[in-house]
């Protein structure tokens, strides 16, 4: 099995007065296929280790390596390329452009890889269906149940077949029916080949992860 | 195996830029205003400006820059002075002179509807003797009858200036029109057009040299002469006029150009220009500050999308694009607005005045040139802003 995601002794420290080490030293191997919960209480610096993992912030020392590439060695541009072709992040707020429909939305995903208009809706289209909401297709994103939204969500950041899909606690703005459906979206697509890294401070949530890694205070606990 | 750079197309930057416009497009409109009254106050000057310069310029076409008068310079209390009484033989010899008319102020009369007005009612007009020639010379036009000839020159009869057939009450002939002048009856045998370029003599009641030096006592001597030249040789004939009119004193002769009064006011037009070009600028800088300040705001607001889409793999430069392109479109739409705003100033005060309405299309193309790089400027912190964001702060602070 090849590493889909490697963190090599990562390390962030915010400046300040005293400076705050939110992440100390994590160590983490994600293998194309896998589906991780990173598990932690709020402040444990799980967030962080997100934003290292998927490119959006760069870490203090240590390596992350996406798909074999090692992020500290890119510059922003090619950080940005990293981030449109290889990974795919789902946020708790969905983040959705809300006068788009939901097969724009998810379009989007392809937006900043230069994929032309006609053939990322008819993506986006395959993806909805894939993610159960192909009757939803042309429904404004602001007249869509959580659920849904968080679909869309997922939908969007599977559309460009990521190396990775981060999910930073993807039910944490759900009813508990909702968010099971969910769950049980990301096992499915997990099923089907997604490599998923789950972020979550609910034991409920990682439970359905085949591994679980405990953050507590920036460390790995187990 | 390094993965390829992130890329937007241009066909797809379009519709992003675009977004903050079609979803907030109240306020979109609220900040292009300022631009669009920048730009239409410019467009608007420089279009009714150009149209009155084009009628100015119609009008001297038409009247003629060739024309000159020959007088004394040193006029007593406003009556004009004798000039020699060959000045007027003199000047129509000189070189580069096409026609010449002498006339002569007769000071001492007046002109009255009836001998029963009191004679203090002057009402303002002069009576001057002229030659038969001074309708062509003037290029003048009859309202009605007919002007002085050989013939008619000799006898009491009169011609009245257009102002002055008004004051006296005389709208037409019936063929027994009478005024009373200098003592005595005379017959009103035509009525003479305005003379746009002499203003005297739409003021004056005309006789004949013949009459006036028999009945009205006068001397013999012109006062004033009227000139044409030749139109390419004006400002030469001019040069050589005094000495033409009065040999001995050149220098108590003037010759002056009518025209040169309405040259004048095309001068005037372009100070005014200038002024009213420059509070079109302070309006326009204004309106780009707004745009400016909405965009900021903008930014603001969508922190969240900004993050959303450098989670996507927008670079830098594609944030910046974005917002610098949806200030531009800002600008574009003020621009076009202002420069139809302008436009439908221009004609509407045109026809008010009766002008030929002109937009110039240099100020049409200018003001569009303006607006889009007001837009520009405008955009380009707000833009910087936006690209300068950390993605994981723009989604935390969304």
């Amino acid at each position: 099995m090849t590493a889909a995601l490697e963190l090599v002794d990562v390390r962030k420290t915010y400046p300040g007065s005293p400076p705050v080490e939110s992440v100390r030293g994590v160590d983490l191997t994600v293998h194309s296929g896998e589906m991780v919960a990173v598990v932690g209480p709020s402040g444990s610096g799980k967030s962080t280790l997100l934003n290292l993992a998927a490119g959006l912030d760069r870490p203090t020392s240590g390596s992350v390596r996406i798909a074999g590439e090692a992020l500290e060695k890119l510059s922003e541009r090619r950080l940005a390329g990293l981030r449109a072709h290889r990974l795919g992040v789902v946020f708790q707020q969905f983040f959705l452009l809300d006068h788009a429909d939901a097969r724009d939305n998810v379009a989007a995903g392809l937006l900043y890889r230069g994929v032309p208009a006609r053939r990322r809706r008819a993506a986006a289209e395959q993806a909805l269906e894939q993610v159960g909401l192909g009757h939803r297709m042309r429904h404004r994103a602001r007249l869509l149940s959580g659920g849904e939204r968080q679909r869309v969500a997922i939908a969007r950041a599977l559309i460009g077949r990521p190396a990775v899909l981060f999910a930073d606690e993807p039910t944490g703005n759900l009813d508990s029916a909702n968010g099971d459906a969910i769950l049980q979206l990301l096992r499915d697509l997990n099923r089907d080949g997604a490599t998923i890294v789950v972020i979550t401070h609910d034991t409920h949530v990682a439970a359905a992860a085949q591994r679980q890694v405990t953050i507590l205070d920036g460390r790995v606990a187990s | 195996m390094s993965s390829p750079l992130s890329r937007l197309r241009l066909a797809d930057l379009l519709p992003v830029a675009t977004i903050g416009l079609r979803t907030r497009p109240g306020r979109a409109a609220l900040s292009v205003l300022g631009v669009a009254i920048g730009i239409a106050a410019m467009v608007a000057v420089l279009g009714v400006t150009r149209s009155s310069q084009a009628e100015v310029l119609a009008r001297l076409d038409r009247l003629g820059t060739n024309l000159l008068t020959v007088a004394s310079a040193e006029p007593h209390g406003g009556d004009e002075t004798q000039l020699p009484d060959n000045a007027g033989t003199s000047v129509a010899r000189t070189e580069g002179v096409v026609a010449a008319s002498a006339t002569a102020q007769l000071n001492d009369l007046a002109v009255y509807r009836t001998d029963l007005v009191p004679a203090a009612h002057r009402g303002g007009l002069d009576v001057r003797a002229t030659d038969t020639a001074l309708l062509s010379t003037l290029d003048a036009a009859m309202l009605h009858g007919v002007f002085l000839d050989e013939s008619t020159a000799n006898y009491p009869v009169v011609v009245l200036g257009y102002k002055a057939a008004t004051v006296l009450g005389i709208a037409g002939l019936t063929g027994d029109d009478r005024i009373w002048l200098g003592g005595r009856w005379f017959v009103v045998v035509g009525i003479l057009d305005q003379v746009e370029l002499a203003p005297e003599i739409d003021r004056a009641a005309l006789v004949g040299f013949g009459v006036a030096a028999s009945d009205l006592g006068w001397d013999g001597h012109p006062s004033r002469v009227y000139v044409r030249t030749d139109t390419t040789r004006t400002t030469e004939v001019a040069g050589m006029l005094p000495r033409a009119a009065n040999p001995q004193a050149p220098s108590r002769v003037t010759v002056s150009r009518p025209s040169d009064v309405l040259s004048a006011r095309l001068a005037v037009a372009d100070a005014t220009t200038s002024l009213f070009l420059g509070l079109g600028a302070v309006a326009l800088l204004v309106g780009g500050i707004g745009i400016a300040n909405v965009m900021v705001i903008s930014v603001l607001e969508r922190r969240g999308e900004v993050g959303l889409r450098r989670a996507l793999g927008a670079a830098r430069r594609h944030v910046a694009a974005q917002f610098v392109v949806e200030s531009v479109l800002l600008g574009a739409v003020g621009g076009g607005t202002g420069v139809l705003l302008g436009a439908a100033v221009t004609v509407a005060l045109a026809q008010n005045r009766g002008w030929q309405p002109i937009i110039p299309p240099e100020a049409a193309g200018l003001g569009l040139a303006a607006a889009l790089l007001v837009g520009t400027v405008a955009g380009l912190y707000p833009a910087l802003r936006a690209a300068r964001m950390a993605p994981t702060e723009a989604l935390r602070t969304a």
